[in-house]
């Protein structure tokens, strides 16, 4: 644990976390509209993953705010994505569950549970084709290890052993579904271990994200195939801002509550004497501004013009074939 | 009565009346179903019969044709739309097909229901409306509900019919408080008159039915007398009411929420053209969605969709450009 890890940590969990909860504000409000999926708890899969897999391409699902944040994604654009502006990262025409970045390698929000897989392993082909090695990194839920996607996927990964990650967030459940009702095992990877390595992880914790990403990370960048890893983590809020989330008790929310990934990094540094506590009032401090800039950024912009609904249906060239 | 509970009311009976009728779906047991539909009947009729799937719609319509092949009567619920691609090869390379290809020895009371339409900025993935496509598919029966008493008496039908149904269900109406009749003889297949008119018939189906009856108000205001049609059942077509409908008129309009190209609007100028060319005295004018996806923007979004003031514009402006 070294002071520079847990600032950078803590200060990019504690981006995410106001961001959404900012998003959640406006949604009130009226600003956002549509399926809003926060990821109010699980900051540390999206920071610590983010963070140790920092070269090669990443494609994920439509809970993905912190992840793009994380990824190097300005808080302002994806704001204004999710108000529907102009200037959001797919000039509005994306929203919340759709945000993609090739810049960053960020492939991102896709909506269609477990779509995202099948894609990364065609994205590992090219690039093992290319002779990169940086490898792709998939993520996904729970509910994702259920399709038929994900299991053609990690055979396909492994009979070509692809440098790819696939990484689940397990929190348990998928909108009202548990996990253990249509799967006949909670432990998830023991769905991928006859594939490939494949560990379970306590996803609360940061430096285990991280560090065993950073593992994973070794292995698919020396060739040996790919790697499986499931982080145990929970939303503390319902799956998308229609859902109360009724169907897990009060006991449960409170047991993970109090393994809140931000609270505990900062009172374990404390406590240890790592960082000191101005750095994390200031970094506080600095946030609050950050994301006020980021919703009057997202309100101020203009929204797309009516000639963009037929934009970005075909490439420019082949627009002009068509028409 | 709720368009949902309409729906959830058929549901009831049918299980009520007969024992091998089955539900099965992501989150329709505990959860009460995603939109509210199967809410209340897991404590009701159990969980066996009440079930709970993995997000896998391949297996949600395969488990069900087999199901059906077993014995039982499975309603199957797909979450929305978009998601029943994952299952097109069960629906359409073997529910719709089973029967033929085995010589008419195998039957599937199927009933597969989905969610589907634009709703509220919800963007590309959530947004579709695939009626047309599987409208195509020789073998399957496909229902539109556009509202309570359709819903009620279709779906109860579909799910004693022989024969897979697709049962079409629009996003945006599941929480109107609708008009509800008990039908005598209900057919599913046969359109309603929503509104009789002498000038033109405008030709419609699912919510747009709503934005149409909105844009006949305006219509009246500038001396127009439209009658509309609201078609139900789009696999097969009631050609019959809408060619009688024609002939009085001599004029059709065809408005669907659809991506214009290859919709079902050109399935029905095909089978108008086909049945009463003769009858007509101006082109058939087609309103559609755009041919883009669905964007998240609002403002994108009312614009890539009919709407009651586009749906008037484009009347008039193709009612003068025709000199009628
Ligand atoms: C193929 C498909 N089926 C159904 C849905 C509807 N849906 C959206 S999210 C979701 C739950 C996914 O849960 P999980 O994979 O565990 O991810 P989490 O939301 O917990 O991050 C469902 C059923 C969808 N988007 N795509």
């Amino acid at each position: 644990m070294k002071a520079s890890e847990v600032k950078t940590f803590y200060y990019l969990m504690k981006l995410g976390r106001r961001f959404e909860e900012a998003a959640k504000e406006e949604y009130m409000k009226g600003n956002i509209a549509g399926f809003l999926h926060l990821d109010i708890g699980q900051e540390a899969v999206s920071v610590g993953t983010m963070q140790a897999f920092d070269k090669g391409d990443v494609f994920t699902h439509y809970r993905e705010h912190v992840l793009a944040i994380a990824r190097g994604m300005d808080p302002k654009v994806i704001m204004a994505e999710l108000f529907g502006k102009k200037t959001g990262i797919s000039k509005g025409k994306g929203g919340s569950m759709h945000l993609f970045e090739p810049n960053l390698s960020f492939y991102g929000g896709d909506a269609i549970v477990g779509g995202q897989f099948p894609m990364a392993v065609g994205c590992a082909y090219a690039r093992k084709l290319e002779g990169e090695n940086a490898g792709v990194f998939a993520i996904g839920g729970d509910g994702a290890t259920n399709g038929g996607a994900f299991f053609e996927s990690i055979n396909l990964a492994a009979a070509w052993k692809l440098p790819i990650i696939f990484f689940i967030e397990n929190n348990y459940y998928a909108i009202g579904t548990r996990i253990g009702w249509v799967s006949p095992f909670e432990e998830l990877y023991n769905k991928a271990k006859n594939y490939m390595p494949s560990v379970r992880i306590n996803g609360m914790d940061v430096f285990e994200v991280y560090n065993e990403v950073m593992k994973a990370k070794e292995y698919i960048e020396n060739g040996l195939g790919p790697y499986f890893i499931e982080a145990e983590t929970y939303r503390f809020e319902g799956h998308s801002m229609s859902d109360n989330g009724k169907y897990r008790s009060e006991e449960e929310m409170e047991i993970f509550k109090r393994r809140d990934p931000i609270e505990n990094l900062k009172n374990k540094a404390l406590k240890l004497g790592i960082v000191e506590k101005e750095f994390f009032d200031e970094t506080d401090k600095k946030i609050e501004k950050e994301i006020a800039e980021a919703v009057e950024f997202a309100a101020n912009s203009p929204e797309p013009e009516i000639e963009e609904l037929h934009t970005d249906v075909y490439c420019k060239e082949c627009e002009n074939v068509v028409s | 009565m709720l368009y949902r509970e309409a729906l959830n009311r058929a549901i009831d009976e049918a299980m009520e009346k007969d024992e091998s009728v089955v539900i099965l779906g992501e989150d329709v047991g505990r959860y009460g179903g995603s939109y509210r539909v199967s809410e209340g009947l897991i404590s009701k009729y159990g969980e066996k019969r009440v079930i709970d799937t993995p997000i896998a719609e391949l297996s949600i319509v395969g488990n069900a044709i087999g199901m059906a092949i077993g014995g039982l009567r499975p309603i199957a619920e797909i979450m929305t739309e978009n998601f029943s691609l994952l299952a097109f090869d069960q629906i359409i390379n073997h529910a719709s097909k089973l029967r033929y290809m085995s010589g008419g020895k195998i039957t599937l009371p199927l009933t597969i229901r989905m969610a589907g339409g634009v709703s509220r900025q919800l963007a590309a993935q959530h947004s579709e409306n695939y009626e047309t496509m599987l409208s195509s598919v020789p073998g399957l029966y496909v229902l539109c509900a556009s509202n309570a008493t359709y819903a009620y008496h279709a779906l109860k039908w579909a799910i004693f019919s022989n024969d897979p149904v697709i049962f079409l269900e629009h996003e945006l109406l599941y929480p109107v408080d609708m008009e509800f009749r008990e039908v005598k003889d209900f057919n599913p297949f046969k359109a309603e008159i929503v509104k009789e008119g002498k000038d033109l018939t405008i030709v419609t189906y699912f919510k747009m039915r709503y934005d149409v009856i909105e844009a006949e108000k305006e219509l009246a205001k500038a001396g127009i007398d439209a009658e509309i049609i609201d078609l139900n059942s789009l696999r097969p077509i009631d050609i019959e009411t809408i060619a009688k409908s024609i002939k009085k008129t001599k004029k059709c309009v065809i408005v669907e929420e659809d991506h214009k190209t290859g919709g079902m609007g050109a399935e029905i100028a095909a089978q108008i053209m086909e049945n009463c060319f003769y009858d007509l005295d101006a082109p058939i004018l087609r309103i559609a969605g755009e041919d883009v996806p669905i964007p998240y923007n609002r403002k994108l979004e009312l614009a890539s969709i009919p709407t009651p003031d586009k749906i008037v514009t484009k009347i008039l402006k193709w009612k003068a450009e025709n000199g009628i």
